[in-house]
């Protein structure tokens, strides 16, 4: 990781992140309080609903917040131990691709359609490593290769591939200086299941080849349980619940998770009845008083209108922000108040 | 046809002209459906689920095949006839978004179908008729006047609802109806159409490439690929026993969030291969994992393999 000191253990770590956008209508509040942190080779998943302020933290976490009218108002972002927000726009300019890179949802409009692949991807090597175009190009091949496209095809254009294949080209091009740290914004949702199966299955390979810390931002569970070591729960631009795989899917603890997994149609049982999360996402521009989730939750007490509940620790690896479980110790962990 | 089938489609096939060659949409499919039941066509971008579900109803004229509705040969009705015939067919559209006109309100959308057809002599019977759709697809009527930029894509696709619901069809073709919506919206949205069905007696095609979501819903379900039905049957059996290489791949393929079950994926090599002219032989022979070199030469018919199961592969005495 270049000459900087590593100043903890993980690859990236978000610390109280308030990201905000000035508009006609008022202070839209995307992230409000965030925190995030991934180890080098483990892969976060960051789960949540439209509008729950995913792709804007992995925005600010490249520091790409459209400014004006995005700003990050306050919090720390650390990249291998270094504090981005600090960073001049020459030296984050430096960092982007070599150390985070970040690919997009949509691959059809990702890829600019006058360039062929290979230039493409050509281009972040000549930019951040000190190589002729020649070589930029041979280390362009090898990684078409090496995410299964045949290295003749680096002379093609994007209209040429397929949606499934495009995505592969983009992951490339995030992989291509060896960065400790990729963010991936719902990078299958566009692609059909198969396809989606095949690019998961080479995302894992690689981010055990590469030991590359992933956060993969996604609204599908059933991604999560495929591919990740940890999940964070978004909810109105914070995280409400996180823990190991096995703490959320065998243990959900928050009303919103819960919530989540009991919207899903079970593939194994059919009769099972859906049972929605009554009521909407709330608007960020107008979030309600104390537990952003109260007046969707069936849970909610008289504290929960009032007060943002603080973290709580189920366990080492496990945190839910929810009153439930803040509790006098008399009050049952699962069982709420009454 | 069979006395009590609903819906039933024979050899329906649809082709577009194209500047590279002949484009075969759906090429040749059958099914049929009882009054009340749901039928699941399920299949990835492309396979012509989405063209199928609009020559059902006529939108797009068909190439061949016939399609008969409760009885009515309805490719032999002509145009007015058609438009009447209309009121008893209806469809719900995929994306919330794009599906209503923005400068309408929503109550100019829901009554836009009585309007059309002069279902009612006055306005305030048009507007009552309004709010008892509202009602029923929950909908507040608070919102009656206010514009679809201004809702959600829940209460959009609730409104999408309620404007197929408006002429009291007896059949709805259900496009991807919750594809572009929030788990904890698409099941609000599921669970409405599933209490509607059993309100009105709603017979529904339900189109998805989401395997969870049809297995959720339908009765019966068709699994295409380009332009074929590469087999149908009850939803229990294309679960528990699919025997299509397809189709087993397609559900090995479905990523589940339980941490515990995790099944072995069957790896599909490759993509799907154009539908413009295709080359005798099984459509899926190039990606199956287990084809031989007949499954290229010679196409599979669809035969039925046990009660109401049916599959359209070579090899399927081998899988069985």
């Amino acid at each position: 990781m270049g000459g900087i000191a590593m100043h903890n253990e993980f690859a990236v770590e978000v610390k109280n992140l308030y990201v905000e956008f000035k508009t006609d209508y008022g202070v839209v509040k995307a992230v409000n309080g965030l925190d995030i942190s991934i180890a080098p080779g483990k892969t976060l998943g960051l789960v949540g609903e439209t509008g729950a302020g995913k792709t804007t933290t992995g925005l600010a976490m490249m520091n790409l917040i459209p400014s004006p009218p995005g700003r990050i108002v306050q919090g720390e972002i650390r990249i291998c131990g270094q504090d981005i927000l600090k960073l001049s726009e020459r030296e984050m300019d430096k960092l982007r691709g070599q150390q985070i890179s970040m690919i997009f949802q949509d691959p059809m409009t990702s890829l600019n359609p006058v360039m062929t692949v290979g230039t493409q991807i050509a281009e972040v090597i000549a930019y951040h490593e000190k190589v002729n175009k020649t070589e930029a190009m041979k280390k362009a091949k090898e990684i078409l290769e090496l995410v299964g496209i045949p290295a003749e095809r680096a002379k093609e254009y994007p209209h040429q591939f397929s949606g499934g294949m495009k995505q592969r080209v983009i992951i490339a091009m995030a992989l291509v200086c060896n960065p400790s740290i990729l963010i991936a914004d719902e990078p299958t949702t566009a692609l059909d299941v198969t396809i989606q199966a095949q690019v998961l299955a080479m995302m894992k390979e690689l981010k055990e080849k590469l030991h590359t810390a992933l956060l993969m931002i996604t609204h599908d569970l059933g991604i999560v349980a495929d591919i990740c070591d940890f999940v964070s729960v978004i909810y109105a631009g914070r995280i409400v619940e996180h823990g190991t795989l096995e703490d959320i899917f065998d243990n959900p603890a928050h009303p919103y998770t819960k919530g989540l997994f009991n919207s899903l149609p079970s593939i194994t049982n059919r009769k099972t009845n859906l049972k929605p999360i009554r009521g909407l996402m709330p608007d960020p521009s107008n979030l309600p008083s104390g537990c952003p989730f109260h007046d969707r939750c069936d849970d909610a007490c008289d504290i929960c209108t009032s007060a943002m509940p603080q973290k709580a620790e189920l366990s080492e690896s496990h945190y839910v922000e929810c009153h439930l479980f803040h509790s006098d110790k008399d009050k049952s962990v699962f069982g709420g108040t009454k | 046809m069979s006395e009590n089938n609903f819906l039933e489609v024979r050899d329906l096939k649809k082709y577009f002209q194209t500047s590279r060659g002949m484009l075969h949409a759906v090429d040749g499919i059958s099914f049929s459906l009882k009054k009340g039941e749901t039928l699941g066509i399920v299949g990835e971008s492309g396979c012509g689920k989405s063209t199928a579900g609009r020559a059902i109803l006529r939108l797009i004229e068909p190439t061949e095949g016939q399609i008969y509705f409760d009885g009515i040969d309805i490719r032999a009705l002509n145009k007015e006839e058609m438009r009447k015939m209309r009121h008893n067919m209806q469809i719900i559209f995929q994306d919330p978004f794009s599906s209503l006109d923005p400068r309408k309100s929503v109550s100019q959308i829901i009554e836009e179908p009585l309007k059309i057809n002069r279902i009612y002599a006055t306005n305030r019977e048009r507007l009552d008729r309004v709010k008892e759709l509202m009602d029923l697809v929950g909908l507040a009527q608070r919102l009656v006047n206010t514009y679809p930029h201004e809702l959600d894509g829940g209460r959009r696709q609730r409104i999408g609802i309620a404007r197929s619901l408006a002429l009291n069809p007896q059949f709805i073709v259900c496009d991807e109806p919750v594809s572009a919506l929030d788990v904890s919206i698409q099941a609000q949205i599921l669970n409405l159409m599933k209490e509607l069905q059993a309100k009105l007696g709603l017979t529904y095609i339900f189109i998805t490439h989401d395997l969870s979501v049809v297995n959720h819903f339908s009765d019966t379900i068709a699994v295409m690929y380009l332009g074929k039905i590469v087999e149908k049957g009850s939803t229990e059996d294309i679960f528990s026993h699919p025997l299509h290489p397809y189709t087993q791949a397609l559900l090995s393929a479905i990523p589940i969030p339980d941490i515990h079950s995790r099944q072995e994926r069957i790896a599909i090599k490759g993509e799907i291969t154009s539908p413009i002219d295709p080359k005798p032989g099984c459509r899926f022979a190039s990606r199956c994992p287990k084809a031989n070199d007949y499954c290229g030469r010679a196409e599979p018919a669809l035969v039925e393999t046990g009660p109401g199961h049916s599959a359209a592969c070579h090899l399927i005495e081998s899988i069985q």
